[in-house]
């Protein structure tokens, strides 16, 4: 949910509250400002009459309500002392509306100079309760939308403009990757809140980047700097293996020794390749062509595809051209071969389609999918084969990194098989 | 022959110069740019293994010295540096191969020798030994006068054992060599057996006076 909206669920759900609430106290105030008004106005009234009535003593002959408001009617003078003042609320055929209406009436009682008592009664017409209400309500009901679209508009509004510091972080962050040479640039700002915010992200970023910059140098320094005493104790070993000669037991350790530190070499060498290729190393690019060099690396692997007996199909759908460091390119193609090789079993298959936008490599193998999110990963490799490094498909995705590309894998009728696509335009 | 070797890590040193005594060449060694500079001034060289990381100078500025002498010592650049523009340059300055950190011993061997042999005087690109004649420019195998059809890889194999002949080639430097970074499994070994196995059967139809002997678990050697 967005922050707005989270805003403004609080804010309405708030305000049915706060404006019931006051709805109600409204209402009640209101009333008693009605009644009050009413039966002052009657108690003038009354003054009014009783005074006319002592002067005019026709008056004192109005039995009925008739067409004024008010109706006197001569009384016990023990029942009219007795009796007090009362005002209420009565209903009242209204002629106007054609039903009954709430009035308030006042009760009252006098009495003339001759001593005789009398009850007067006078009405007003009230407030329609139930109209009041409704209306009431249905203004309410227009001040709680008015509100809250208002409160949405505003918030919007604000929430877009107070907030764009942290859109504009945000969007930075989604930019950043870590070993891109991108420069964390914060967004500037003068709220307080997001100018520290920016500071701390900055100076995490910042701290993030030093430790990879350290890791990939140590990493590079170290693959390089193990080159030469790899050098060393390899020809040493070598030379020792021309001085034994023949077929000894010494001789085998000594071949296998060897074999090991190649395989160390061999590790050493796909390091400083990744390291490279996540360096940005290898600049120089070309229109390279993808299904020449795929040709070329297939003539070069033949003997070990017959030795094998594998048995390898083109499908040429289309030319590949890509803008391409010839070099990863040569890299890239053959780590995949290798892995198509390497993973097959004898008399398996492997087959190559070539697209508009990148290439499929399949082949058959062990009869299981492998982990898709794994393989792609360093020193990910399967018990079968011990001695490879577990680098070539990490490499591959350096390659395709570095070229915006995409490497996939799944297993699919039988198949492994691992797509590189591309996205750039030809 | 005479070869220079410029190469300040000790070990590494000794063991060319140790490795290429059998080979019957006379063999210098310089530890540093200095001395490097000195000895190339007042002598030739037929070969200059030149380590381009050396602690007082850049290699490559001793190999534009060579050139702008018009020296015409034949250059084999040794890097750590596995990168491409390195060799390039290293290439473009007049160098004529260059080899990466580590390497084996008969690699680098191959590598002097085809560049002494491109060399040496007539220029004929060829090596014989015994009644077979091996053309390295024309990739073709000669027993007894009569053409031999080899493939590519079998070509490659048995160049590599005549350059190393006598010696024992361990099998990941065979298969170094011949297919390069192509080939980097163990189980590939007996790959490479089988393949031997083809050639050996084609020396032998054709009668040539050599053998190539497998060595079990640690590799081959030819002896003639």
């Amino acid at each position: 949910m967005k922050l707005l909206n989270h805003t403004l669920l609080y804010l309405s759900a708030s305000l049915v509250f706060i404006l019931s609430i006051w709805a109600v106290i409204f209402y009640f105030s209101m009333m008693d400002e009605v009644y009050d008004s009413i039966d002052d106005g009657i108690a003038n009234y009354k003054i009014l009459i009783i005074k006319k009535a002592r002067q005019d003593t026709t008056l004192l002959n109005k039995r009925n309500f008739g067409e004024s408001n008010y109706a006197i009617r001569p009384i016990e003078r023990e029942n009219a002392l007795r009796a007090t003042e009362v005002f209420k609320d009565t209903a009242m055929y209204m002629e106007y509306e054609e039903e009954f209406e709430l009035v308030r009436m006042l009760t009252t009682y006098f009495s003339t100079d001759d001593n005789r008592y009398y009850e007067l009664k006078i009405i007003a017409s009230m407030v329609e309760e139930d109209d009041l209400v409704a209306d009431l309500l249905h203004a309410l009901l227009w001040l709680y939308l008015a509100v809250i679209a208002s409160a949405f508009i505003i918030n919007n509004w604000v929430l877009r403009k107070i907030w764009r510091p942290f859109y504009q972080l945000q969007h930075e962050l989604r930019g950043f990757r870590l070993g891109e040479d991108k420069v964390f640039n914060p967004p500037q700002t003068k709220v307080s809140e997001f100018r520290d915010m920016n500071n701390t992200v900055a100076e995490l970023l910042k701290a993030n980047i030093a430790v990879f910059q350290n890791q990939k140098h140590f990493i590079e320094n170290a693959s390089h700097e193990l080159q030469t005493p790899l050098a060393i104790s390899l020809n040493k070993l070598e030379l020792l293996l021309e001085q034994i000669q023949g077929e000894d037991t010494q001789a085998q350790l000594l071949a296998n020794a060897i074999q090991h530190l190649e395989r160390m070499t061999r590790l050493n060498k796909s390091l400083l390749l990744l390291s490279k290729i996540e360096n940005k190393q290898f600049s120089k690019e070309e229109y390279v062509d993808f299904n020449v060099r795929l040709q070329q690396q297939i003539e070069d692997f033949s003997e070990l595809l017959q030795y094998k007996r594998i048995n390898l199909a083109v499908a040429e759908q289309a030319r590949l051209k890509l803008l391409f460091n010839v070099d990863l390119a040569d890299v890239l193609i053959s780590n995949l071969l290798k892995n198509a090789i390497v993973h097959n079993h004898e008399e398996g298959r492997i087959d190559i389609t070539v697209t508009t936008n990148g290439f499929e490599i399949a082949n058959t193998g062990k009869a299981q999918a492998l982990e898709p999110e794994k393989i792609f990963t360093r020193f990910y490799r399967s018990t079968d084969y011990p001695s490879s490094t577990g680098l070539g498909l990490a490499i591959v995705k350096a390659i395709a990194q570095r070229y915006q590309a995409n490497v996939a894998y799944r297993y699919d009728g039988g198949m492994h098989r691992i797509v590189f696509s591309t996205r750039q335009l030809i | 022959m005479k070869l220079l070797i410029i190469e300040d890590e000790q070990g590494l040193r000794d063991n060319i110069v140790q490795f290429l005594s059998k080979e019957q060449y006379i063999v210098e060694a310089a530890v540093d740019f200095h001395s490097a500079m000195e000895k190339v001034s007042l002598y030739d060289y037929d070969c200059i293994l030149l380590d381009v990381g050396l602690p007082d100078g850049d290699g490559l500025n001793l190999l534009k010295a060579l050139k702008s002498k018009r020296k015409r010592d034949n250059v084999i650049i040794i890097s750590a540096k596995d990168s491409l523009d390195d060799k390039l340059e290293g290439l473009e300055l007049g160098a004529d191969d260059y080899l990466t950190k580590p390497f084996h011993l008969a690699e680098l061997n191959a590598r002097i020798k085809a560049v002494l042999r491109r060399k040496a005087l007539g220029g004929r690109n060829v090596v014989t030994l015994n009644n077979m004649e091996l053309d390295f420019d024309g990739r073709v195998l000669t027993i007894d006068g009569i053409d031999i059809h080899l493939n590519r890889k079998e070509f490659d194999i048995l160049a590599f054992f005549v350059v190393n002949k006598n010696r024992l080639i361990h099998k990941s430097a065979l298969a170094e060599h011949v297919w390069g970074d192509h080939m980097d499994n163990a189980d590939n070994f007996d790959f490479i057996y089988s393949q031997i196995k083809n050639l050996r059967k084609k020396l032998k139809n054709y009668g040539a006076n050599l053998e190539i002997q497998a060595i079990y678990g640690v590799g081959y050697k030819l002896t003639v």
